[in-house]
């Protein structure tokens, strides 16, 4: 057992601090979610100066060639700040799919093509990535999948239409998820393709979310790819699938655990300051144990999650990876809903208000509970994988 | 020891059972104006309440002009100043069957609050002058009570009020207080005298003109988006004394009372009955793995426990009815009231969300955020709802006052 960070892991913990205390105070964070794109181009430039962009990407291809645990401080910060920067979408989902990816029909110089185009730019800050794969009636099954990818003349053409795509607009490229076999609902038949959010037949739809960040609906209308934009193995994509929103599960987990700790600090703060009946409100006994139980809350999620992120860098089964993450999502499902509500209980009024942090990390951990699946839908999952 | 005879059961004398259902006359009394409503409530109003749309003005006065032409929109009101004469069930089945019709809910602050202060404590002239207008909704009321010092503790409120000849100078702050921006007048409590020994003591009831000069109304958006409560400030704002309810320094004694009536009504069942439907009807319409989200084992749990919540609160609410009938004062039940109510309201709020899914976290298209503009998709209106919902166990008396009160009445804690 080593429960300690490593040396690099602490000094990049105390950057991003110094980061996120310069560059991400809560009036900072409300003019970027007002201002037309819904995120800052100077944090994405900072972060990528940071080294954060490249974290958990390939040391061949510009990244530090981090695992899931490497990103926890990052993940913890991006969630105590309310970071809105397409870090998730970009590094966690897009580029992760890109750099696992194995096609070994490709011709051997082809291979690493993509990952050589796109993922040092990705570490450098110029290009950001989303995952096109949710649609309509899908909820959280992976494998719902009804957009086509037609074999033509070499290529293929993708018609289809996904939903509510986070970061969509904001995106440069998107990975987009079709089936090239089967029927919607199959496990076999799903391919990824790279797309140019500018290509012909591609048609965006911005979205506002709960949480204050963008998504996008994205219609694909015979939008022609070459061989080239598939990535993986055609007909074989649902495990890389699996693998890697498996990976970001396991760090939106991390990701709760800042959000949660953020919230808890300005409850007990709010419990320490305010004052009713002549007193701290923080006195009154019914009020210290229900502090008390969300503090419990804190400790049991940053315990499931870490689990999680170790999962996701050391599990090489993947029922058993699945499994752990699933387990966290549950958890730390369960956490997010009590810890929100009990926060603006105990704020009170001033809990509901907008101007105020606490509304905001209400909201995101809101939308935390039910990213990547719900307590239902992981607690199924966990149960049907034991 | 012997028990009862329970061979008496099985006599033809046995005593009237238990009957857990409204008698005849009630349900005849229930069935007329549920078939009243049927006929009255416009179906865009309606429509708006169903779905969560953002309530104007006409809407919320439109419903009330149409019960006041019926001479049923004060129903607890004295028959000379226009109430029903209904007794207290008639009165409960009336505010549920509107609850459940999804008519707008009527603004309380007048009909609700200000009135039974003004019966109670108001003079013949205010009486006069005010009952009719609030009767007929020709002016909006808010209510001036919390300011930012002073929430649950509100006999801490400091907004100062001097006695100047013919009238009173207040200054000080007003916060959350729900449609200040809409509102003709506000009821106040301010603090007439400072020099006191118990906070409770120096308190007046003041009704204030929105419109007299140093008067501001400044908005306090909240997290669902919407515009619905505000702070307010009073900078030397010169208000008559005979505005004033009730003698100088008895404002504690109408807050008191006024309180008890706040209270009043907040189980909301036929509002909740209707939520649960709807929701029923939204959740099998949504698919989970290709089936309807109903036959998931997991959700359909959550819902039916919701259910079995509801069946069992509203036969302790009419447990509690049956009570008030008999002439007792209401009490501590109110409270038990409040509590498992707005317990209910937010948890089918919350399930609206989950059936809603991830797409239900989307609220609108990017680009300017108009506040308060229409928003006919439904399925965005699950999130603000969820968010807005919040505020039911912290508005009118907290529900951790509320437990203090059940602890402290109730229970002799």
């Amino acid at each position: 057992m080593n429960l300690d960070p490593s040396e690099e892991q602490r000094l990049l913990a105390a950057s991003i601090e110094r980061f996120v205390e310069r560059d991400y105070a809560f009036e900072t964070r409300r003019r970027i979610v007002a201002s037309p794109d819904g995120y800052s181009q100077d944090v994405w430039r900072t972060m990528a100066e940071l080294g954060l962009l490249g974290l958990p990407l390939p040391a061949a291809h510009g990244g530090f060639g981090g695992g899931a645990m490497d990103t926890v401080s990052l993940m913890e910060a991006i969630g105590g700040a309310l970071i809105v920067e397409p870090w998730l979408a970009t590094v966690a989902l897009g580029a992760q799919l890109i750099a696992r990816g194995q096609n070994e029909q490709l011709r051997e110089e082809l291979r690493d093509e993509q990952r050589r185009r796109v993922l040092p730019a990705v570490a450098e800050g110029r290009l950001k990535l989303a995952f096109a794969h949710a649609e309509a009636a899908a909820r959280h099954t992976l494998a719902h999948v009804a957009t086509r990818a037609r074999a033509d003349d070499g290529g293929y053409l993708i018609s289809g239409v996904k939903r509510a795509i986070p970061h969509g607009a904001s995106a440069d490229l998107l990975v987009v998820s079709a089936r090239t076999n089967g029927d919607d609902g199959d496990a076999e038949g799903l391919s990824l393709f790279v797309v140019e959010r500018d290509a012909p037949g591609v048609a965006l739809t911005a979205l506002r979310m709960l949480d204050g960040t963008r998504a996008a609906d994205v219609t694909f209308d015979e939008v022609r790819v070459p061989a080239q934009a598939l990535i993986g193995a055609p007909d074989r994509a649902l495990p890389l699938i699996e693998e890697v929103i498996d990976f970001a599960t396991a760090l939106v987990c991390a990701e709760a655990v800042g959000a949660i700790k953020s919230a808890n600090e300005a409850t007990l703060e709010y419990l320490k300051t305010r004052k009713q009946f002549g007193v701290a409100i923080g006195s009154f006994q019914a009020l210290q144990h229900r502090m008390v139980d969300l503090a419990i809350e804190y400790e049991q999620a940053k315990s499931i999650a870490l689990l999680a992120c170790s999962a996701v860098d050391t599990d090489h089964d993947a029922a058993a990876r699945s499994r752990t993450v699933s387990a966290a999502k549950a958890r730390i499902a369960d956490a997010c809903r009590k810890v929100s509500q009990e926060s603006i209980q105990l704020h009170g009024g001033m809990g509901m208000s907008d101007e105020v942090k606490i509304s905001h990390t209400f909201r995101r951990l809101t939308a935390i509970a039910q990213q990547f699946g719900d307590a239902d839908h992981h607690l199924a999952r966990f149960a049907a994988l034991s | 020891m012997r028990g009862p005879p329970l061979s008496c059961l099985a006599t033809a004398d046995r005593p009237k059972p238990m009957d857990l259902d409204y008698s005849a006359d009630e349900r005849a009394f229930r069935d007329h104006v549920r078939g009243w409503l049927r006929a009255h409530l416009p179906a865009p109003m309606r429509d708006k309440v169903v779905r969560y749309a953002p309530l104007d003005r006409d809407d919320l006065l439109g419903w009330h002009r149409i019960l006041a032409d019926q001479g049923w929109i004060a129903p607890s009101w004295p028959r000379e100043w226009g109430g029903t004469g209904w007794n207290v069930v008639q009165r409960h089945i009336f505010e549920e069957e509107c609850g459940y019709a999804g008519a707008p809910p009527l603004i309380p602050f007048g009909l609700a609050m200000c009135a039974p202060v003004l019966l109670e404590f108001g003079s013949d002239a205010q009486k006069r002058r005010f009952l009719p207008r609030i009767y007929r909704g020709e002016d909006i009321w808010c209510q001036g009570y919390s300011e930012p010092g002073s929430g649950s503790d509100l006999a801490s409120l400091r907004t100062s009020a001097v006695r100047r000849d013919d009238r009173y100078i207040v200054n000080g702050q007003k916060t959350w207080t729900t449609i200040a921006h809409l509102a003709d007048w506000i009821f106040c409590l301010v603090r007439t005298d400072a020099a006191i020994e118990r906070k409770q003591d120096g308190i007046s009831f003041l009704l204030i003109d929105m419109k007299t000069r140093g008067v501001t109304v400044r908005p306090l958006p909240l997290m669902d988006g919407r515009h619905e409560v505000n702070e307010v400030f009073f900078d030397d704002v010169e208000v008559p004394i005979e505005n004033r309810v009730h003698d100088e320094g008895k404002g504690w004694t109408v807050a008191k009372y006024l309180l008890g009536h706040e209270r009043m009504n907040t189980a909301r069942i036929g509002t909740s009955k209707r939520e649960l439907e709807r929701l029923k009807v939204f959740a099998a319409a949504q698919s989970k793995n290709g089936a309807p989200l109903t036959e998931d084992p997991r959700f359909r749990d959550k819902l039916s426990r919701v259910e079995i919540e509801l069946m069992a609160l509203a036969i302790t609410n009419l447990r509690f009815l049956d009570q008030l009938r008999g002439g007792r004062v209401p009490g501590a039940e109110v409270s038990m009231l409040k509590i498992k109510g707005t317990e209910i309201q937010q948890a089918l709020a919350e399930l609206m969300l989950e059936a809603g899914g991830p797409l239900a976290q989307v609220l609108g298209p990017a680009g300017p955020v108009d506040i308060g503009a229409p928003n006919d998709d439904f399925l965005a209106a699950l999130a603000p709802r969820y968010c807005n919902m919040r505020k039911t166990t912290i508005y009118a008396g907290s529900n951790e006052i509320q437990r203090n009160i059940i602890a402290r009445h109730a229970l002799g804690l």
